[in-house]
């Protein structure tokens, strides 16, 4: 067991996952390797190999088409082997969590998924993940032979990776692997972009988030005035998309998007941890609350007690003044 | 399906950075009553069939009154795995008692599972019980509907939608397969009083691991808890008083200070 096998099929998280392993490469003792899955993967291993990772192990079999879970654990296991890979790291997206509980049952792995932190601590591997609603971290070493880690997007920067020390290796480092994999029991009848105006939370650098502290449907629009205002995206908390208010894709929270703006500004939001644990890795927290006592003003660098309905209009006047 | 007990998470408190759990009631997971209305909408759709809630007893989650719970919405029978080696455990170990019992249970057409518990939330366990069983996994369903089955049930296909961000997705596989559900799929049912009260008559199955030919060897966890703490909050917690229009100044003032607005 010799190295840190990285993957994701999503490029920016594989190199998130790529500078997390290399800084956590020299403390374990292991090298720094990583996967590319499916016929439209070989771009994604050269730049993955012009980061740093050495090898990178590209499987390209057609079984891998529509990258079901069952094919894709059965190739990363594979490659795990190969590589003599004792921690594989893996995006915790949807698609990569429901990837990690696979490989690591077929690996005999440990596992934690939804890492928000990752620590060395006596030579072990330590994981802090979000528990019991997001009130509470739990921190987890692993202690099997093989560990399988799903990383929370966002928690490193894609451009940590390829850092000093790093040896830079070129296109020859791409090794094909052709482990002859089964067909997959899962078909994809249909696969399309989502209707309408997509948001991706996640990625947003400013958020205002609305809670039940609006009244009714029609303020949203106060909502969406801010947001404009403040070159941000509108998202919500559980409740406002279980009305109806808003859609499920602009959920802040354990339902929904695990954010990293610069800045949230909670907006009538009370600040129950089942909506906070997505906004937690914000750099800088604004609320505006009436309620004195409301949970979100212990979350907040700045604060402002007061009725929303006149706060917000007087936030966006003085914005336009900027 | 597969349900877990979870602490109901609106009446924990916190004290001293140390979740309090006495005291908090324990109910079936809000996700896994999604994953149970889901087996009755499909029951219903075949025109029959048997739902059997499957549990693993862990420390004193009072699982036998969660699953009576789980019968009075609607399964028909209920199994418990229960030994004192299952409380040091982790998920792979669940998975793998879920698996054995599921076997035990009798032929299977599905396992449904919330895509992840309300306290703990890895959803681990469905994907590892799949990989146990070599089946097909249709994860974060947001819709399901079983087609194609002739008289005897062969040849059935699960349809799945889900949304994988910015894609969506239909997904199918033969039965049997193992499936996992978002909220989004229904509003659970509410038991009634009449349902509450047949609940008790349902029979219910209690497995030991010697039933399951496992041991507490087998199910040895993988990972080691060293700690489970709220963060601590290390924000400015700075208050603006005043007029809305001075509150709204200052607030910007601070944002541009802080250098994430203006330029």
């Amino acid at each position: 067991m010799t190295a840190i096998l990285v993957y994701s099929e999503q490029l920016d998280t594989a190199l998130e996952l790529l500078g997390a392993a290399q800084t956590l490469a020299p403390q374990l003792d292991l090298t720094v390797s990583a996967a590319g899955l499916g016929a439209e993967a070989a771009p994604q291993a050269a730049a993955l190999a012009a980061r740093g990772a050495a090898p990178v192990y590209l499987c390209t079999e057609p079984a891998l088409e529509g990258l079901d879970t069952g094919v894709a654990a059965q190739a990363l296991a594979h490659i795990a082997e190969q590589a003599g890979a004792r921690l594989v790291l893996l995006g915790s997206t949807r698609r990569g969590r429901a990837l990690a509980g696979r490989l690591a049952q077929r690996l005999g792995a440990g596992c934690v998924t939804d890492a928000s932190s990752l620590a060395v601590e006596d030579g072990l591997l330590v994981a802090g993940r979000y528990n019991l609603g997001g009130a509470t971290v739990q921190r987890e070493a692993l202690t099997s032979a093989v560990q399988v880690v799903a990383v929370m997007p966002k928690v490193f920067a894609a451009d940590e990776a390829g850092g000093v020390g790093t040896v830079v290796a070129g296109a020859d480092a791409i090794v094909d692997v052709s482990p002859g994999l089964a067909a997959p029991a899962v078909r994809v009848v249909d696969r399309q972009p989502r209707e309408g105006e997509t948001v991706d939370l996640a990625a947003a650098a400013r958020i205002v988030g609305v809670g039940r502290g609006l009244a009714k449907r029609d303020d949203v629009t106060l909502g969406e005035g801010l947001a404009a205002a403040l070159g941000a995206e509108l998202a919500c908390t559980k409740s406002l998309a279980d009305f109806g208010w808003m859609s499920d894709d602009r959920i802040v929270g354990l339902s929904g998007a695990k954010t990293s703006p610069e800045v949230y500004l909670a907006v009538g939001i009370s600040g129950q941890v089942q909506h906070t644990v997505g906004m937690a890795q914000a750099r800088v927290v604004a609320v505006v609350n009436q309620d004195k006592d409301a949970p979100i003003f212990a979350l907040a660098d700045y604060g402002v007690i007061g009725d929303l309905y006149q706060i917000v209009p007087a936030l966006i006047e003085r914005l336009k003044t900027l | 399906m597969c349900v877990k007990t979870n602490p109901d998470l609106r009446l924990m408190r916190v004290k001293d950075r140390v979740p309090v759990l006495e005291a908090v009631p324990f109910k079936v997971g809000d996700l896994e009553k999604n994953a149970l209305e889901a087996a009755l909408q499909l029951r219903d759709a075949a025109g029959g069939g048997r739902i059997v809630a499957v549990a693993v007893a862990q420390g004193d989650r009072k699982i036998r009154e969660t699953m009576k719970e789980a019968l009075a919405i609607g399964a028909d029978e209920a199994v418990i795995v229960a030994d004192p080696a299952l409380d040091e455990t982790d998920q792979a170990g669940v998975a793998l008692v879920l698996a054995r019992a599921l076997e035990q249970s009798g032929p299977f057409d599905l396992v449904l599972f919330g895509e992840g518990s309300t306290d703990g939330y890895s959803g681990q366990v469905p994907s590892r019980v799949a990989e146990l069983l070599d089946l097909p996994e249709l994860g974060y369903a947001r819709a399901l509907e079983v087609s194609g089955a002739g008289p005897d049930g062969a040849g059935a296909v699960l349809r799945a939608q889900r949304s994988m961000g910015d894609t969506l997705e239909t997904l199918e596989a033969a039965l049997p397969a193992v499936a996992t559900v978002v909220s989004e799929i229904n509003e659970p049912r509410i038991p009634t009083l009449m349902s509450i009260m047949k609940a008790g008559k349902k029979p219910v199955a209690e497995l030991t691991l010697a039933d399951l030919s496992l041991d507490a060897a087998a199910l040895a966890p993988l990972r080691a808890i060293k700690s489970n703490l709220a963060e601590e909050q290390l924000r400015k917690r700075v208050l603006f008083d005043g007029e809305p229009a001075a509150q709204a100044e200052a607030l910007i003032n601070a944002l541009v200070a802080e250098g994430v607005l203006g330029r």
